[in-house]
């Protein structure tokens, strides 16, 4: 009975291997196909030049960031698709948003989990209900209240200096900065990251921290020079799911976005709900969308998937 | 003196900064949404330019054909979704979990799935579901068949495969999480009064997995309902009201009709909604510590 087990763990079935070549190429296959369109013509796209054989070409990527090349593009006059900018809109609001996220997390994490103090069980139950509210629902106060009411009117001293500064007319508001946008992705992403960290903060032996105050350490030297260097992991995990709700989110940012601080998801939106869509340019953004990712995941597996295990399995 | 005064403090300095943050950007919103759902409300005033209509808006959405289809839309898609997920994730679960090398490698290619944006997930499947150029008809065509008119007909069909196909994983992994703590005794035990594999999982693993299962199924659940920018790129809600869900519903009636009012109206309810599901989470995770507390404490005493 062992001896026959043992078998079946060092030589599994050979339908097995076929079962998990099936579920690699069914998840990997659409991405790969995406990368692959990505470096074809429009031409070879819909004539179907089937597989491989076709000229590979990075003109959709030159199409795609022409804003920000160097030099002129010879099949391309005139430059539609300011992608770089949008590139760059994103990278300054997902990075800004993850790093807040994560400070202003950590140290409510480290609050809940380690002090008794008044409003403590309000406060965790208000994180955990307000995970569940969804971006749709933002969308309309968020709307109204960074366009009208998160404002700094123009006759007032600050109001007008950026008035001065930055030009245009009416009040300063929240709605079309990328402060507006960083702002609300904080918001969002803040229950989560408390949520995640609790549960690594937990597992940190309360020990270390006694010994650290006994040895005078004040609670700010506990929390920065003992817990945050062991919770690394968590951390990890938790930068890494807050990046990636910033960066691929498009709803709010496309209501609370103008025309300069518009981010790459809304980007490829627009460019898809026109008729005629251009799938090798728009391949090629949504492969430069999903590279940073991609990369992520390739590089720290691990982190992700204790993070996402982190909740569910262990509290 | 002053420092015991600064320690006493702490735990409030600590939990400023986010406390500030998300009552100023989640829960103020939140109210200003629901007092402005009681309005008749154009973008284009503030919201004390506005006219109080009472529960105008909500009667209207309760009789409004439109908005009962979305909600019957999003509520199949979300148990249709979380259903198939549920089944295949977790079977794959029971499937893979033995000694495999390389196993690391596969679970970060099934997760590649969830981290990529939902823009480009839709992105890839309505290239692929295209009626001429996409690879699924292409692949039928080169087999004599028939193209099929996915983002038509089926319309609400294929959306919901593009979200199993990317949202099985999450199951998947958390299962196999789940599966590999469970405690090994009660296998082995099993195993030596000669359960069958079908016995094994059917007795011992599912009822010893079911507290992960239920919270990873809410999870999910609630998360189905968030689901937007998939179907938007897919097929803008259409053909028709056909995979117009909730939250695409609503951003359209904000940002097209320009019914502010009645879009707040139209969040409350599948907020109300949530909340339920929500609830019924939390309180079966505190049902569940309750229940391991008392275990515990049996235990204990019988020691």
């Amino acid at each position: 009975m062992a001896a026959a087990r043992d078998r079946r763990q060092d030589g599994q079935h050979p339908a097995f291997y076929a079962l998990l070549a099936a579920l690699i190429f069914m998840s990997v296959g659409p991405i790969a196909l995406m990368f692959v369109n990505s470096f074809k013509l429009d031409v070879d796209i819909i004539s179907g030049t089937s597989g491989l054989l076709f000229l590979p070409t990075i003109q959709n990527y030159q199409t795609a960031l022409c804003d920000i090349l160097w030099f002129e593009l010879e099949h391309l006059d005139f430059c539609a698709l300011k992608f770089g900018g949008a590139f760059i809109n994103s990278l300054i609001i997902t990075l800004i948003s993850t790093v807040l996220t994560l400070v202003i997390g950590c140290m409510a994490a480290y609050a809940l989990v380690r002090f008794k103090f008044m409003g403590r069980d309000t406060a965790s139950l208000t994180t955990l209900m307000v995970r569940m509210v969804p971006p749709a629902v933002l969308l309309v106060p968020v709307f109204g209240l960074w366009n009208n009411e998160f404002c700094i009117g123009k006759e007032t001293l600050v109001g007008e200096w950026i008035r001065d500064t930055f030009g245009g007319r009416g009040d300063v508001c929240l709605a079309g900065t990328h402060a507006g946008i960083i702002l609300i992705y904080i918001a969002m992403n803040l229950p989560f990251v408390i949520w995640i960290l609790q549960s690594f903060i937990v597992q940190v032996p309360r020990q270390l921290e006694e010994a650290a105050r006994m040895d005078g350490a004040s609670p700010y030297q506990v929390f920065f020079l003992v817990v945050l260097p062991l919770i690394k992991p968590g951390l990890a995990a938790a930068a890494i799911f807050t990046f990636r709700i910033a960066w691929n989110e498009y709803l709010l940012a496309s209501a609370l976005s103008d025309r300069n601080t518009k981010t790459v998801p809304i980007l490829i939106v627009n460019n898809m709900s026109e008729f005629n869509v251009e799938w090798g340019v728009i391949m090629a953004t949504g492969m430069l969308l999903a590279i940073p990712p991609i990369i992520f995941t390739l590089l720290a597996s691990r982190q992700i998937i204790t993070g996402m295990t982190a909740g569910a399995v262990k509290g | 003196m002053r420092t015991a005064a600064l320690n006493r403090l702490t735990p409030y300095v600590f939990m400023a900064p986010a406390a500030v943050v998300m009552i100023i950007a989640l829960l103020y919103p939140l109210l200003y949404m629901v007092y402005g759902s009681f309005r008749d409300w154009d973008p284009s005033q503030t919201i004390s330019e506005t006219d109080f209509v009472g529960f105008k808006n909500y009667i209207t959405l309760f009789y409004d054909p439109s908005f009962r289809e979305s909600l019957s839309v999003t509520l199949r898609f979300a148990f249709a979704v979380v259903t198939v997920e549920m089944v295949l994730g977790v079977g794959l679960a029971l499937l893979l979990d033995r000694k495999i090398r390389g196993m690391s490698v596969l679970r970060t290619l099934f997760i590649l799935p969830m981290m990529i944006a939902p823009v480009v997930v839709g992105l890839m499947w309505r290239y692929m579901y295209h009626p001429t150029v996409g690879t699924f008809n292409r692949f039928l065509k080169s087999l004599g068949l028939d193209g099929v008119d996915w983002l038509g007909q089926h319309a609400l069909l294929s959306v919901i495969i593009a979200d199993i196909w990317q949202w099985t994983p999450f199951i998947f992994i958390l299962s196999l999480a789940a599966l590999q703590s469970l405690p090994q005794s009660a296998l082995e035990a099993a195993r030596i009064d000669g359960a069958t594999g079908w016995q094994q999982i059917w007795h011992i693993k599912i009822p010893l997995m079911m507290p992960v299962l239920i919270v990873t199924c809410l999870l999910r659940l609630i998360d189905a309902f968030k689901v937007l920018e998939v179907i938007l790129v897919m097929t803008e809600g259409g053909p028709g009201l056909s995979t117009e869900i909730l939250a695409l519903r609503i951003s359209r009636t904000a940002t097209e009709f320009r019914e502010l009012g009645v879009a707040a109206a139209m969040s409350n309810y599948l907020l109300i909604l949530l909340l339920v599901l929500t609830a019924a989470m939390f309180g079966y995770t505190k049902l569940q510590e309750a229940r391991a507390a008392r275990l515990r404490a049996a235990a204990e005493k019988d020691v």
